[in-house]
């Protein structure tokens, strides 16, 4: 973008994520040789939510955020993301549904053979997004995670913590309106958690949807934010909507 | 626009990155696809330059027309008319019979047969020059003047040039059969070559694919590397070509010279250049092209 003044056109632009509702309707979710790993779901989360998903390994977190993110397509059901059916996607539109997300894995995902800065510029190569603007986005994602002065580094030099916090800048680093973190605090000792779990509070604050999987009940009860406890693959119990 | 060369740009910038960190295996690479190249190359240029020293050689094909024996001095004025008006015919010559019986006369050890002979027996005679080489064209011209008023016989000796012909056709499709082969050859490599670097980069492959990558983003790098790889290999495979042809020469220029002749080996001319490398450049990326779409469908990455 080279407009720098801002006009009431592109203000809204600017200042707002798109509005995208997730919609689940009635979502199953059958991998081939096993279990019905959903059964059953059926929620909403409005634009700008913070949703915890919970429940204890197996019980189909992984499975919900990968719905959601269109890495998986449901077997029953609807999954609407604004107003696109999932299900129903061409194949090559796929990827543009993908790119309105910011994922964290649960396993990082991290490419080793590469520094920091290049591990975060991936999401705006595959945007098209290069030279100049790209720098300077790359590092005002790093600013915000607080790795501005390790963008020369290699992930494997990184602590744990460091590295989930990459992985952080690298999910919000194409400005997505959901932000989508699978066990982000996993294996993270309590303090860094509380700082992860602060970022993630922080892109919340300015409007960004963002949903996270977390099998640590007990730590996030007293949070903010909506629940969504998983179950065998059943939705068990929803918390109210907060506005 | 703006996006899709910057994207260009991108992929072709990765690629060259990635092949100066493995120059060692890029340079063997283009080794490998330059030498598969040059044999063709080295064919090809044996049979343009044979080619070439058929046409010095043959570049004029005599015509010997012998015209009946009670030719009129008016078939002779027409007949010249004719030979200077046929735009096919480089020159000729008239030889009548009174001078090709005094040259037959002269002639030593002939004295005896001619003697015995009461009268001239030989015909008035045009020998002529065709312009062009080609038997074809020869066996044209030839029928043509068979059929002119005075004319008893026309003659070319052109049989030689015919399986010389005969032989260079033969070659031009030994160097399509070899280029065929050859081309298939550089494809499975190229495609092997790329089919590894996929391997190696599996994990980017997902990771951008998890977050948004088209199969045209993923799939473009490998395409530029596949043409580089051909780019390199048609260059190299042009400078071993060259190298191979002044080689030769040296030995060349030593034979000719006993042959009193100056002839040299001629390098490729610049469409036969051209179409090494660029026929090498579409090898690459149709070998990538495949070799990436496969590979995509095997990694079940949805």
């Amino acid at each position: 973008m080279t407009c720098a003044r801002l006009t009431p056109q592109n203000l809204p632009r600017l200042s707002f994520h798109e509005i995208l509702m997730i919609r689940f309707d009635q979502v199953g979710k059958r991998y081939p040789g096993s279990n019905e790993a959903l059964r059953d779901i059926s929620f909403e989360i409005e634009q700008g939510e913070l949703v915890f998903v919970t429940g204890h390994s197996g019980a189909g977190k992984s499975t919900l955020l990968k719905l959601i993110a269109a890495i998986e397509r449901p077997t029953s059901g609807t999954v609407l993301i604004g107003n696109q059916n999932v299900s129903k996607l061409r194949p090559a539109a796929v990827p543009y549904l993908r790119r309105k997300f910011g994922m964290v894995f649960q396993d990082h995902k991290l490419l080793y053979d590469r520094n920091a800065f290049d591990n975060v510029a991936l999401p705006l190569y595959i945007n098209g997004i290069s030279g100049n603007e790209a720098g300077k986005r790359i590092r005002a994602a790093l600013d915000k995670v607080g790795l501005l002065g390790k963008e020369k580094a290699m992930p494997i030099s990184l602590s744990g913590g460091e590295q989930q916090r990459l992985a952080i800048a690298r999910a919000v680093v194409s400005r997505p309106s959901i932000l989508i973190a699978d066990e982000p605090t996993g294996n993270l000792d309590a303090n860094y958690a509380a700082e992860i779990i602060r970022l993630f509070y922080a892109f919340h604050q300015v409007g960004v949807t963002v949903i996270i999987a977390t099998h640590d009940a007990g730590d996030i009860s007293a949070q903010e934010g909506r629940k969504l406890k998983l179950a065998q693959g059943e939705l068990q119990m929803q918390s109210e909507l907060q506005t | 626009m703006r996006d899709w060369l910057s994207q260009q740009r991108q992929a072709l910038q990765l690629v060259l990155a990635r092949m100066w960190k493995a120059r060692l295996a890029t340079l063997m690479m283009c080794g490998v696809m330059g030498v598969t190249l040059c044999l063709p190359g080295i064919l090809y240029v044996i049979v343009d330059n044979l080619n070439r020293l058929a046409g010095d050689v043959q570049n004029e094909p005599k015509i010997s027309l012998f015209l009946k024996l009670d030719t009129t001095p008016e078939t002779l004025k027409e007949l010249e008319k004719r030979l200077s008006a046929n735009p096919a015919v480089k020159s000729y010559r008239f030889v009548s019979k009174d001078s090709a019986w005094q040259e037959l006369r002269q002639n030593a050890g002939l004295g005896d047969v001619t003697g015995g002979l009461e009268q001239n027996p030989l015909p008035d005679a045009y020998f002529v020059q065709s312009k062009e080489a080609e038997p074809a064209a020869v066996d044209g011209l030839l029928r043509q003047m068979q059929q002119w008023p005075g004319v008893e016989h026309a003659l070319v000796d052109a049989n030689w040039v015919k399986r010389l012909y005969a032989l260079l056709a033969l070659g031009n499709k030994a160097i399509l059969v070899l280029s065929g082969l050859l081309g298939f050859a550089l494809l499975a490599i190229i495609g092997n070559t790329i089919r590894l670097q996929i391997l190696t980069q599996r994990e980017e492959i997902e990771v951008s694919k998890l977050i948004g990558a088209t199969d045209r983003f993923i799939r473009r790098p490998f395409l530029y590397a596949g043409a580089l790889y051909g780019l390199g290999g048609g260059l190299t495979a042009w400078l071993m070509l060259a190298s191979v042809i002044w080689l030769f020469n040296l030995s060349v220029a030593e034979l000719a010279e006993l042959y009193a002749s100056s002839f040299r080996l001629g390098m490729p001319d610049m469409p036969a250049a051209l179409a090494i490398i660029g026929g090498a450049v579409g090898l690459g990326w149709l070998g990538a092209y495949w070799a990436v779409n496969r590979s995509l469908s095997q990694l079940e990455i949805t």
